[in-house]
């Protein structure tokens, strides 16, 4: 995956976290991931064709996205519950949204499909490719999240 | 009446997205708010009671937001009604496909509520005056 469209998934996730929740997250170095086990407790996944295809995943910890949460809807959370499933599908969303934005510039014309979520511990993403995927991780007061973008 | 007092809709299959729109909407004192999951509900509701104002996502479920616009638009009694695309589908020719069908104005996903609740102000002041609120100001 060239770099480029790295850094557009990079830029979209942090615009996405920051105006919609009002927290700075700080990305980390990326990487590739092979296996499937997911890196927290709640998953969006949407799939993507067009000029490139294949999935994104923005995978949370318990503590992180309770704190966005809770924050966009202005109301406490103590556990994962349907609203908050509900609220990870959205940012997936969005920050698919953002990121076919940003690669329109780039000349990549990307549809979406209408995210799902899977939570649990030790849950597992199911790409729409087999390939490894390149994991961008984040860093917010309140715990991790990671990016995991799986396109060709 | 006030602009406050202006009925609005509120279309969108994300609850969590549903809530946080009316918190904004209530936040800033509009008190007669409505929501529902999809162009099908949405628009027996504009028929079946006053709608100032629609705010609808794009992609959803069942029918989705430009269907919701085109439907709108092509009937005489609420054809009218101000209508504020609220969605993910930032592109260009998303745009133009909205506008082209008579969007009142069209905002991305992520937003910030300040950015919306100027939209709002826009889009109920340059509706045409038949619904009952004061173009003047709270």
């Amino acid at each position: 995956m060239d770099v480029k469209h790295i850094n557009a998934f990079i830029d979209s996730t942090v615009n996405v976290i920051k105006t919609m929740a009002f927290v700075d997250p700080i990305a980390g170095k990326p990487y590739v991931k092979t296996d499937n086990t997911a890196h927290g407790d709640v998953t969006g996944i949407i799939g993507l064709t067009g000029s490139m295809r294949g999935s994104l995943a923005v995978t949370f910890t318990e503590g992180c996205i309770r704190k966005i949460v809770s924050n966009m809807l202005g109301e406490e959370f103590t556990s994962i519950t349907d609203e908050i499933k509900d609220a990870v599908g959205e940012i997936t969303n969005m920050i698919s949204g953002d990121a076919r934005k940003r690669l329109q510039y780039e000349g990549l014309t990307i549809t979406a499909a209408i995210p799902t979520v899977v939570s649990g511990k030790g849950h597992v993403i199911s790409h729409v490719l087999s390939g490894p995927s390149v994991i961008i991780p984040f860093s917010t007061d309140n715990g991790s999240f990671v990016v995991d973008v799986c396109i060709v | 009446m006030s602009k406050k007092s202006a009925a609005i809709l509120v279309v969108d299959d994300n609850e969590s997205m549903r809530t946080m729109i009316r918190k904004v909407l209530e936040r800033a004192g509009y008190q007669d708010i409505v929501s529902t999951y999809d162009g099908t509900p949405a628009l027996k509701i504009v028929k079946s009671r006053r709608i100032d104002l629609i705010i609808s996502d794009w992609n959803m479920f069942g029918m989705t937001g430009i269907e919701l616009l085109k439907k709108v638009r092509a009937d005489r009694d609420i054809g009218q009604t101000p209508f504020l695309m609220l969605t993910v589908e930032g592109l260009e020719v998303s745009r133009d496909e909205a506008f082209a069908h008579g969007v009142s104005d069209f905002i991305s996903k992520p937003f910030k509520s300040r950015d919306l609740l100027e939209a709002i102000e826009r889009v109920l002041e340059a509706a045409p005056e038949k619904n009952g609120f004061s173009k003047k100001g709270d």
